[in-house]
């Protein structure tokens, strides 16, 4: 007690003096008219302290980048791998050549043999109307088209190509592809970007899967044309989240997979598809031509109306016996790939005589659709054997 | 490199922002029209949000007339362009059954192949008759026929190189050929101005892709010595493999690539070289085989020449020329070689008989005729435009020769000028080119006559003085006046 009392004293009696030092008259100064203050002086010196010190560089370890001779020798050093790996062992590099055309009986090496090789699905490699059509087209307007659809490669059998496969399908429009695979995988990016999503299913062959990857958007993929999972992929997806509503959704599947040759179940896809809220990108290379009543495709085969399905594409080089693809939904799909699509804006346009062949192979299809029904019974025969 | 004036970038940018300032005003009237109207695809993210297809909507569909003209004929020297009306809003053109005989300036028909030939037409018939159009089936599992593996030994001695590979399209060859050759932890250095085919094959291999300056040895250099000082970003490891691509000729430019100093840059270094010669192989050269042959580089210093066969052989496809390890190993990994229908058989005929009757084998000396009048035809053409004035890009001997336009509203005027003259040439502008320098591209062809030549030089100084009068002799008010003048009346339409 006694030693806290003078303590206590000798404290109050500092701070009185501080404080009558902050107060007192002689620390008043009187500049341009206005009173300082003791402590204006104090603040004063600390706003210096704090710039001096601002402007004091921080102290950073020196940066020394090389020197030339340094990356000389780094160049030198680095060794690149070689272009190719070696070719393994029992790798098979020959392929069957073929003497004649590629229909169900052809030749190799001066054997006949039975074709079970090619997709010709409705036999129509060596039918005379479509050669003689192609023979036409090829006296009149040439084997290329020497441009891209952009810069006069648009030849009026495109454009009737076009015509007619929407046509043949019920779509509003159709846009012809140079090439079978660049078809699914210059759609893909050209509608699904950066932070989309899309759902895909595992089995689907290496061109969707390239068309995936070039997109960027987020892919996530279901069991194999297993439609329980694609239910509870697209309910983990949208559950809860509002932000889906604005982001592009979409689900790629194809008719008949390359893979497994399994039929992916359209009336369930669409049922999901219409719940959920997703657009529906079907690959129809293999259907087209096949599946459904008069080879109409997938959605013939399930009754389903077409224009439930947003875009369709398909590759050419199957049933109809000719190259290239297409790609058919309605208007509003079909004009932005003019101009969006890589493989349509930048690359030559399909060889006229090409195109002639799919007019008269989608002709000889309305006309004969008994070539579906022997088709038919030949898979019959062949699943029961 | 094209140096662009000072003035003419302003008065450029002036029109761009004008046509900007109208479509964003149309934009919000269709808004506000479209407030009251239902619409039926509800719960749906539209197809293309905003901003992203502004300028297709906007700008390009004011000169869409222009672009996409379909001709009834072969893209021979001559042909008929099919007339379009539209009926007051420019959205759709209809097609009439009219058609118009104009010169063709714009399809790439160097040899003049693009119609039925003497040689080639009645042995692709034949060709057709045997193999029919298409062969169904994939290269591996029964697509390879007799042709295909002539062709493939024919382009092999043709380019200079032991052995290649064909496929059915000059684009998927780049952008399924690529990431064969290099994966994750290699680095591509690739031209800046290369093509939309390689920029895909490029990002689709997954390696990291650096830039450099167009046709720039000097700056290659530089980034070769950056890049494998530095090694890969962030672990620094070293490169895998380094492969540098460049193209033979730039479409675009009409520039032809400096190749020796970059084949020597990249042995310095290294690196892997693949040349794209889709523009030059058969059109230059003086036996038709490519810049190599042009400029004095030995093919077996280049790793990978790719090549189409669209431009000088009349046909479709393209095809890669290396070493055989390397052709066997893309046998055996291609995507586009084991998963695509393999190239047309009647189209590969026509390949073989270009090639044939360029090397002269034939029996005739046509290949050396159409080689020596696609130099001549080019060199004449390119002097001429120049002496009149238009500021024309490229390199002498190149059968592409951009024409510089630069202000948007004379793409449309020109181009529409031209057709009415029956000349039919092609112009270029955003995105394939950078968004201040439009431009016009001409083609030359070896069926180009001399007279064809001096007819399409008087419709050009007959344009000339309708369009290009003002900008050169008349500064300042005119400028800003004529291309507001030009928008208003060419492309005033409902709103879309």
């Amino acid at each position: 007690m006694e030693v806290i009392l003078p303590i206590a004293n000798a404290t109050a009696a500092a701070i009185a003096r501080v404080s009558a030092a902050f107060n007192a008259p002689h620390a008043r100064a009187v500049v341009f008219g206005i009173h300082i203050d003791g402590h204006l002086v104090v603040e004063g010196l600390l706003i210096a302290a704090i710039l001096f010190q601002l402007s004091r560089k921080s102290y950073k370890p020196p940066k020394k980048p090389l020197t030339e001779k340094e990356i000389d020798e780094l160049c030198d050093e680095w060794k690149p791998e070689p272009l190719c790996p070696p070719i393994k062992e029992g790798a098979r590099i020959d392929t069957p050549t073929l003497e004649c055309a590629a229909g169900p009986h052809t030749t190799i090496d001066g054997k006949e043999v039975v074709n079970f090789a090619s997709a010709n699905y409705l036999g129509l490699i060596g039918n005379e109307k479509i050669i003689d059509s192609c023979v036409g087209s090829v006296e009149k307007y040439g084997v290329g088209s020497c441009g891209p659809r952009g810069f006069y490669g648009t030849i009026d059998v495109h454009l009737d190509c076009e015509a007619k496969i929407a046509k043949f399908l019920g779509t509003q429009d159709s846009i012809l592809y140079s090439y079978g695979i660049s078809t699914i995988f210059s759609v893909i990016p050209a509608f699904c970007k950066k932070g989309d999503i899309i759902v895909a299913d595992e089995g689907v062959h290496w061109a969707v899967q390239n068309g995936l990857q070039l997109s960027r958007s987020t892919v996530v993929y279901f069991k194999h044309n297993d439609m329980a999972s694609l239910a509870s992929t697209l309910e983990k997806l949208t559950h809860g989240n509002k932000r889906t509503e604005k982001i592009r959704r979409y689900i790629v599947v194809e008719a008949i997979y390359q893979n497994s040759g399994q039929v992916a179940p359209l009336d369930e896809i669409i049922r999901l598809k219409e719940k959920y809220r997703f657009r529906v990108i079907l690959e129809e290379s293999h259907s087209f031509g096949v599946l459904g009543k008069s080879g109409r495709g997938l959605a013939e085969h399930y009754g389903v109306p077409i224009e439930k399905i947003d875009i369709v594409t398909a590759g050419m080089g199957n049933a109809l016996a000719t190259d290239g693809g297409f790609c058919t939904g309605s208007v509003r799909v079909v004009d932005h790939q003019r101009l969006s699509s890589s493989g349509y804006v930048f690359s030559a346009s399909l060889p006229p005589y090409l195109a002639t062949a799919a007019i008269s192979a989608v002709n000889h299809l309305e006309e004969n659709p008994a070539v579906l029904s022997n088709l038919r019974s030949n898979i019959a025969l062949l699943h029961k054997g | 490199m094209v140096r662009l004036p000072y003035t003419t970038a302003l008065t450029t940018l002036f029109s761009y922002g004008l046509l900007f300032a109208f479509g964003q005003l149309r934009d919000f009237f269709r808004q506000l029209i479209d407030w009251f109207k239902a619409n039926d695809v509800k719960g749906y993210a539209p197809i293309c949000l905003g901003l992203e297809d502004f300028y297709v909507r906007r700008l390009y569909m004011r000169i869409q007339d222009c672009f996409g003209r379909p001709i009834a004929s072969a893209p021979d020297s001559w042909f008929d362009v099919v007339e379009r009306y539209s009926n007051g809003s420019d959205k759709t053109l209809k097609l009439t059954s009219n058609t118009s005989r104009c010169l063709n300036l714009g399809s790439y028909n160097y040899l003049g192949f693009a119609a039925a030939d003497e040689y080639c037409t009645p042995l692709v018939i034949e060709s057709l008759k045997k193999y029919s159009s298409s062969t169904c089936s994939v290269r591996v599992d029964g697509g390879t026929t007799k042709l295909h593996t002539e062709l493939e030994e024919l382009v092999a001695r043709f380019v200079g190189k032991p052995s290649s590979i064909i496929f059915g399209m000059g684009y998927a060859t780049n952008s399924t050929i690529i990431p064969c050759l290099v994966g994750r932890g290699g680095l591509i250095i690739s031209d800046s101005l290369n093509h939309n085919s390689i920029v895909n094959g490029a990002r689709g291999s997954g390696a990291t892709i650096r830039v450099f300056q167009h046709n720039s040895p000097a700056h290659l250099e530089e980034v070769l010595r950056e890049q494998i000082a530095g090694g890969q970003p962030r672990t620094h490891r070293p490169w895998k493999k380094i492969v540098v691509i460049v193209e033979g000729i730039y479409s675009m430019e009409g520039e032809l690539c400096k190749l020796p100093e970059i084949i020597a840059v990249c042995k310095k270094y290294k690196a892997y070289t693949y040349l794209d010669e889709a523009h030059s192989i058969g059109a230059v050269g003086q036996s038709g085989r490519g810049v190599c042959e042009l400029l004095g580089v030995d093919p077996a210093d280049v790793d990978i020449m790719m090549g189409t066969f669209t431009k000088s052989f009349g046909s479709c496809g393209g095809y890669i020329a290396a070493s055989k390890e390397i052709i066997q190993h893309l046998k055996l990994s291609c995507p586009a070689h084991l998963y695509a229908t393999s190239m047309s058989p009647p189209a590969v005929q026509q390949v073989i008989s270009a090639i044939k009757v360029i090397l002269g084998e034939d029996g005739s000396n046509r290949g050396a005729q159409k080689l020596v009048r696609i130099r001549e035809n080019s060199n004449f053409f390119r002097s001429e435009l120049t002496k009149m004035g238009f500021e024309v890009l490229g390199d002498n001997d190149s059968p592409i020769m951009p024409i510089m336009l630069y202000n948007p509203a004379k793409i449309p005027a020109f181009s529409r000028e031209c057709l009415r003259q029956k000349v039919a040439i092609v112009t270029v502008a955003f995105p394939a080119t950078p968004l201040l320098l439009a431009r016009v591209r001409i083609c030359i062809s070896a069926s180009h006559t001399r007279e064809d030549l001096i007819n399409a030089l008087d419709v050009s100084a007959f344009v000339l003085c309708r369009i290009f009068f003002y900008s050169h002799t008349r500064k300042g008010i005119l400028i800003l006046i004529v291309p507001i003048f030009v928008i208003i009346h060419s492309g005033y339409q409902q709103s879309w």
